[in-house]
């Protein structure tokens, strides 16, 4: 498996640290209550198709990114730097 | 009279030589990791080329030959052989005993890291100049094309044994394949 | 037997090996399939269950039979397939899963047993009591099937991993991989040509096919040298693709050579390539008919093999029975030879002979005879049945499109009425195209056309230009075959040699209503294991579909799997045995611990220093008491280099700060230090360590060594993910400085004597930080402790941490003092309260260890919210404690659960556990860290400690974990 960071270019999966979805770029308030924190830490949708997740390219250049990818045909659409999406809710 | 001694990372270690492959301890001298904040790379850029003549390197990309700029991930690189200016505009922090670098010379030199890396060291994609942060055996790491069969690797100074260990095996594994008739 | 002046390795020298201990010469380049054929021996294994006589099937990767044991002790490798094995001088090969002997071999008898032994036999008699499964069924089981054996020594053989990166892989060299990988470098892309042969030319090394007027062999070698002139191509011979994976990622087998012992075994390759095209080939199939399995039936194709490419006659009165025309030409090479051809039969009625031979049309054999050696056929025809004297029967089914590559990625062949057969389905693997026969092209001229012509596609898909090369000359007979899957007749028709599968255990297999493919394979074990149905599966489909019923495409296949063939872990591994497990990371002091001979204790990845032991020291506690003693009276010296030392700056290094932390550090002075604790979100505690502030905008971190990845991962998480906003950079300087401890009550004394300039309590107050000079070299002091001593860390660039040790050492040593380890360093912080990981384990919490005042309110932070929860903030939840034993003899253990006194010692009784222990010589006891439901407000109770492991049940005061220096006078003072 191979993922395309958006600084180092297509890299082997085994430089990658698998985080999970990228539902955690959407941090609620501290008084957001138990049901929104608890929906951030715990609960996750499990699709058939197209995800987005997160990966950190550990023993690269260490971005946080997010890759786009289907999980039925395993085909990766793209990705983008955490730090955009978190800025300008940019989707890879 | 209190002294200290300096003592380099793989000192008693290198050099060496197998089969094609000759292994050298690089000095690099003042090394600073350089990470300009928001918005402050052109001026960091511009403020490195007038002081010591070599731009903020782009992704993947080295600049100059001496002193040099390497860069080593996200939105930082390294100012290798010079003493780095001030820099109002980034974060300059003292790299200078952090690394074990090693030269690797050799015909042999690109098969010799297709045994450690993962990345694509063909000549056509991976030029001189050109850098990766990647992976050498299962360290986290830089290479550096110098030349045709010339590479630079670097690796945390904690792990300059475990460097030698492994080059030198994949070296001496390489050197074995030569003695082996069809 | 050898044909002189035959085989493509006619004038090779002799080489001399052994099979069970008997000696034999074959030539060079001869396989050991080869060789012994070429010496008669015909039986060379028993098979998987039955424990039935066998010989060679094939001539290639896909052999079920012929597999063979080489090496003894640590180098001993099982299972090496005889018909790819290359011979070499002293090669001691013999056979396996036989005792006394391959030729006597007592679990014969299950031969015997089979009517009670069939398919599903273990499922429905091994099954009760339980408590006979793993003591009894699976020990007799596993002794009585089986392959070869391990010889549980160590392997001590080297095996090599490496990568390689292409614009197109051609997984095959035979004409179609030839011309594709041609055309492909001729347009400019770069190629890896492998193949799991010894040489070039797939089929046309078995074959008397000529190309472009030359014989293939030549044609093929010639090909070969071109490709080899080229820059851009790799050619990779005795490489065996074995997987296909995502992204253009292959994973490829090297054998390297096992004739130099100190070059790799194997090398197993990751290859990754924007295009591939498989150019694999096809396998020949059996006929399923009574008895097929005695040594000297093997394939049509192995035949031809062994005759064309290595001289030899697998036997001197050969027949043949097959279904097309293709194994005709079995008869004809034989028969050019010298070799008898004693009869063809062939299943079709219209069949006619292509030569001068006995061809018996409309024909099947339906009896052997030979326990172990093929003696004689039986055949039956229109006119009634006869036997036929014969010591070899090449039978041929068809042939096989080689489609498993194309399957990894979980696509389904597709069936083809034209070849009888499965070929793959277009698209199954991204980015690869099939040339060839492995997409059912049979003629060699259709082979040759069609690598041209789909390495043309793979070049335009590239953005390259394809260049037009012309197509060689070559036979291009029509492929004519009529179906035959199975033969009437008694006895056990096999299918799977390599599982012992019949077409009666699938009829079992059916009538017990396991119909689904998927069903049928797991109950019969048909097409699992090594062997991934390579031989079996096309006609263990047909013996289904007609048994269910239904037709072969609506039955459909089983998956195959990676590897294509067997890959050993050691060369998965490969390099990861040793000091290649991991990486080893040594502090600055590691010679000079060495030299003082201390044993080395791995934390995380680094080697830190258990104890230094003096000359007349028996025991690590001895040292471990007396390194203690020397901290609290005189001074000691620690390497604290593994902490995880992060530099963090910015305009908004603060705010970051006050973000990761649950504390506040904003507020933290320049040149001063705090404590600080890091939560998860979830609210539990990740790590903790103290930050120093350096500037205004500039702090250094320090971590557990445990955490500090993980929270380096953490920190660029949150400036990245979470707070983009903040501008702050963070950068790792462990590595930058070496960092020392000097801890006792002389420890200010004894930087006085190495420091540039001395330091006084005044301007070094306790939690004070910043720069100071050793010998000119500017350094890092931080007055902090984790000992409770008065203590301090001095940090100098690495170059000098190995000459700063020995500097600090020796000035400890003139003071009674001297380095210490990370046992004394364990009672130090036990004595003193402070906690590591072993508290910090994942599941407590700030409250749990005493620090729930310390998540600030006023501002958000990492776990805050969470932290908040109900659960986490329970009394009733273990809290952090001190215990210490009520006889001052008391053993106190780790890992220990607590209970009160007179309960019984059960987990429904079970009032927390105790997660750090030591023998503390300066109270003179043990001492314990643990976690107590409401421990707090327990000081002064009694409990009792019981370690179930270890057989200890010790009664103990709950107390204050702060046991040394409650008020923290000493660290101030
Ligand atoms: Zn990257």
């Amino acid at each position: 498996m191979r993922l395309p960071c958006p600084l180092c270019g297509d890299r082997d999966r085994r430089e990658f640290y698998y985080q999970g979805h990228a539902v955690m770029l959407e941090r609620p308030l501290r008084d957001a209550g138990a049901n929104a924190w608890d929906d951030y830490l715990h609960n996750r949708d499990n699709p058939a198709g197209e995800t987005r997740d997160l990966w950190h390219h550990e023993a690269g250049c260490g971005a946080w990114i997010v890759v786009t990818r289907n999980t039925v045909t395993h085909e990766v659409l793209g990705a983008i730097l955490a730090e955009n999406a978190k800025k300008t809710g940019a989707q890879a | 009279m209190v002294k200290l001694i300096a003592k380099s990372p793989c000192a008693g270690l290198l050099p060496k030589t197998i089969g094609t492959v000759t292994l050298t301890e690089i000095d690099a001298g003042r090394m600073t990791l350089v990470a300009p904040f928001a918005g402050q790379k052109k001026s960091v850029s511009d403020a490195l080329k007038s002081s010591i003549g070599v731009g903020f390197p782009a992704p993947n990309r080295t600049s100059g030959t001496t002193p040099r700029a390497v860069w080593c991930g996200r939105g930082q690189a390294l100012i290798i052989g010079a003493d780095c200016p001030d820099l109002e505009g980034a974060a300059c922090v003292d790299h200078s005993d952090a690394w074990a670098i090693v030269q690797i010379d050799g015909a042999d030199a690109t098969a010799l890291l297709a045994r450690l890396t993962p990345i694509d060291l063909r000549a056509s994609t991976f030029k001189r100049g050109h850098t990766a942060r990647t992976l050498i055996g299962h360290m986290t790491g830089g290479i550096t094309r110098l030349g045709v069969q010339s590479f630079e690797v670097m690796v945390m100074r904690s792990m300059a044994a475990t460097l030698m260990h492994d080059l030198t095996q994949a070296a001496q594994n390489i050197a074995a394949r030569a003695d082996v008739g069809d | 037997m050898r044909i002189a002046g035959r085989g493509f390795n006619r004038s090779a020298r002799a080489v001399t090996f052994t099979f069970d201990g008997q000696s034999y010469t074959g030539r060079a380049g001869d396989t050991l399939a080869a060789a012994l054929l070429a010496n008669d021996v015909r039986h060379v294994a028993r098979s998987f269950k039955y424990h039935r006589p066998r010989g060679v099937l094939t001539a290639g990767s896909e052999e079920p039979n012929a597999l063979v044991t080489v090496g003894v002790g640590p180098k001993q490798d099982p299972n090496i397939r005889a018909t790819t094995l290359e011979i070499y001088d002293g090669l001691a090969a013999r056979s396996q899963n036989a005792w006394p002997s391959l030729k006597h071999d007592a679990m014969a008898i299950n031969d015997l047993l089979s009517p009670f032994l069939s398919a599903g036999f273990y499922y429905k008699t091994f099954m009760w009591p339980k408590s006979f499964w793993e003591k009894l069924y699976e020990p007799v089981i596993r002794h009585a099937a089986g392959l070869g054996a391990l010889s549980g020594e160590t392997n001590q053989d080297t095996y090599e991993k490496a990568f390689a990166h292409c614009d197109v892989l051609i997984i095959g060299a035979g004409p179609a991989g030839i011309m594709a990988a041609l055309t492909a470098a001729r347009a400019g892309a770069d190629v890896i040509l492998a193949d799991e042969g010894t040489a070039f030319g797939g089929r046309l090394l078995c074959e008397t096919y000529d190309v472009n007027g030359r014989a293939g062999e030549e044609w093929a070698a010639q090909q070969l040298a071109r490709l080899s002139d080229m820059e851009n191509v790799r050619i990779m011979t005795r490489t065996t693709v074995t997987g296909a994976y995502d992204q253009g990622t292959f994973a490829a087998l090297e054998t390297v050579g096992s004739r130099n012992p100190h070059a790799p075994k194997e090398c197993f390759w990751r290859i990754v390539a924007k295009r591939s095209i498989l150019c694999a080939g096809a396998l020949e199939r059996p006929i399923a008919f009574p008895n097929n399995d005695r040594p000297g039936i093997m394939l049509a194709s192995a035949v031809r093999s062994y005759l064309n490419r290595f001289g030899v006659a697998p036997g001197e009165a050969v027949t043949i029975f097959a279904n097309n025309d293709d194994a005709h030409r079995t008869a004809l090479d034989l028969i050019d030879a010298g070799v008898t051809v004693a009869c063809v039969i062939d299943s079709r009625t219209d069949a006619v002979a292509l030569g001068d031979y006995r061809l018996v049309a409309g024909g099947q054999v339906i009896a052997t005879k030979g326990r172990h050696g093929l003696t004689s056929i039986t055949v039956r025809d229109a006119n009634g049945t006869h036997d036929i004297q014969t010591d070899c029967l090449a039978m041929s089914g068809g042939w096989n499109p080689t489609v498993h590559l194309t399957c990894h990625m979980n696509a389904r062949p597709t069936w083809s009425d034209d070849i009888l057969s499965f070929v793959p389905t277009d698209g199954s693997i991204p980015n690869m195209l099939v040339a060839g026969a492995a997409r059912g092209v049979f003629s060699t001229l259709g082979c040759l056309a069609d690598g041209i012509a789909v390495a043309q596609d793979t070049i335009r898909e590239l953005g390259l230009t394809a260049p037009q090369i012309d197509t060689p000359t070559a036979e291009d007979s029509a492929y004519r075959i009529e179906p035959l899957w199975q033969v009437d007749g008694k006895g056990r028709k096999w299918l799977d040699f390599q599982n012992d599968v019949h077409v009666k255990d699938i009829a079992l297999a059916v009538q017990e209503n396991f119909r689904s493919v998927e069903h049928m394979k797991r109950y019969t074990t048909q097409g699992m294991a090594t062997d991934q149905g390579k031989n079996s599966n096309v006609v263990a489909l047909a013996v289904l579909a007609d048994a269910t019923g239904r037709g072969i495409p609506e039955t459909g296949t089983t998956t195959f799997r990676p590897p294509y063939v067997p890959v050993a872990i050691a060369a998965m591994g490969a390099g990861s045995q040793g000091h290649g497990f991991a990486p080893e990371r040594h502090t600055t002091s590691h010679k000079a611990t060495l030299d003082r001979g201390a044993p080395m204790m791995e934390a995380g990845l680094w080697y830190r220093p258990s104890y230094f032991p003096k000359p007349h020291e028996t025991t690590w506690l001895e040292a471990c008491n007396r390194e203690v003693a020397m901290v609290r009276n005189h001074v000691g010296i620690c390497d604290v280099s593994t902490l995880g030392k992060i530099d963090i700056a910015g305009p908004d290094a603060a705010a970051f700060l006050d973000f990761v932390y649950c504390n506040t550090f904003s507020t933290l002075k320049e040149n001063r230090v705090r404590y600080g604790l890091m939560l998860r979100e979830d609210g539990h505690v990740m790590d903790d360590g103290t930050t120093a502030r350096l500037g205004a905008n500039h702090y250094v971190m320090t971590t557990t060594t445990a955490a500090a990845g993980q929270v380096m991962k953490h920190l660029d998480w949150v400036s990245q993910a979470l707070r983009p906003d903040l501008d702050v950079r963070v950068a790792s300087v462990t590595e930058q400085w070496a960092q020392f401890a000097v801890a006792g009550p002389k420890a200010r004394d004894l930087l006085n004597s190495v420091l540039d300039r001395p330091i006084d309590d005044e301007n070094w107050p306790f939690m004070s930080c910043g720069s100071v000079d050793i010998a000119g070299v500017q350094g890092r002091l931080f007055r902090i402790s984790f000992s409770g001593e008065h203590a301090y860390e001095i940090a100098v660039p690495s170059r000098y941490g190995a000459s700063l040790f020995r500097l600090l050492t020796a000035q400890a040593e003139a003071m009674d003092g001297g380095p210490y380890g990370m046992e004394a360093l364990n009672v130090l912080r036990i004595e003193k309260g402070f906690i590591t990981h072993g508290e910090i384990h994942g599941r407590v919490t700030a409250s749990d260890i005493g620090f729930g005042r310390m998540v600030s309110q006023k501002k958000d932070c990492i776990g805050n919210a969470m932290s908040q929860r109900p659960g986490l903030l329970d009394p009733e939840r273990e809290q952090l404690v001190g215990l210490k034993p009520v006889e001052i003899t008391g053993k106190l253990t780790a890992g220990a659960h607590l209970f009160v006194d007179g309960a019984d010692a059960v987990s429904e009784n079970d009032q927390g556990y105790v997660t750090s222990v030591c023998y503390s010589p300066t109270l003179g006891h043990d001492l314990a860290q643990a976690f107590l439901k409401d421990g707090p407000n327990r000081h002064g109770d009694h409990i009792l400690l019981v370690d179930h492991l270890r057989d200890v049940q010790t009664l103990c005061e709950v107390c204050h974990p702060v046991f040394f220096d409650p008020t923290g006078g000493l660290a101030r003072g």
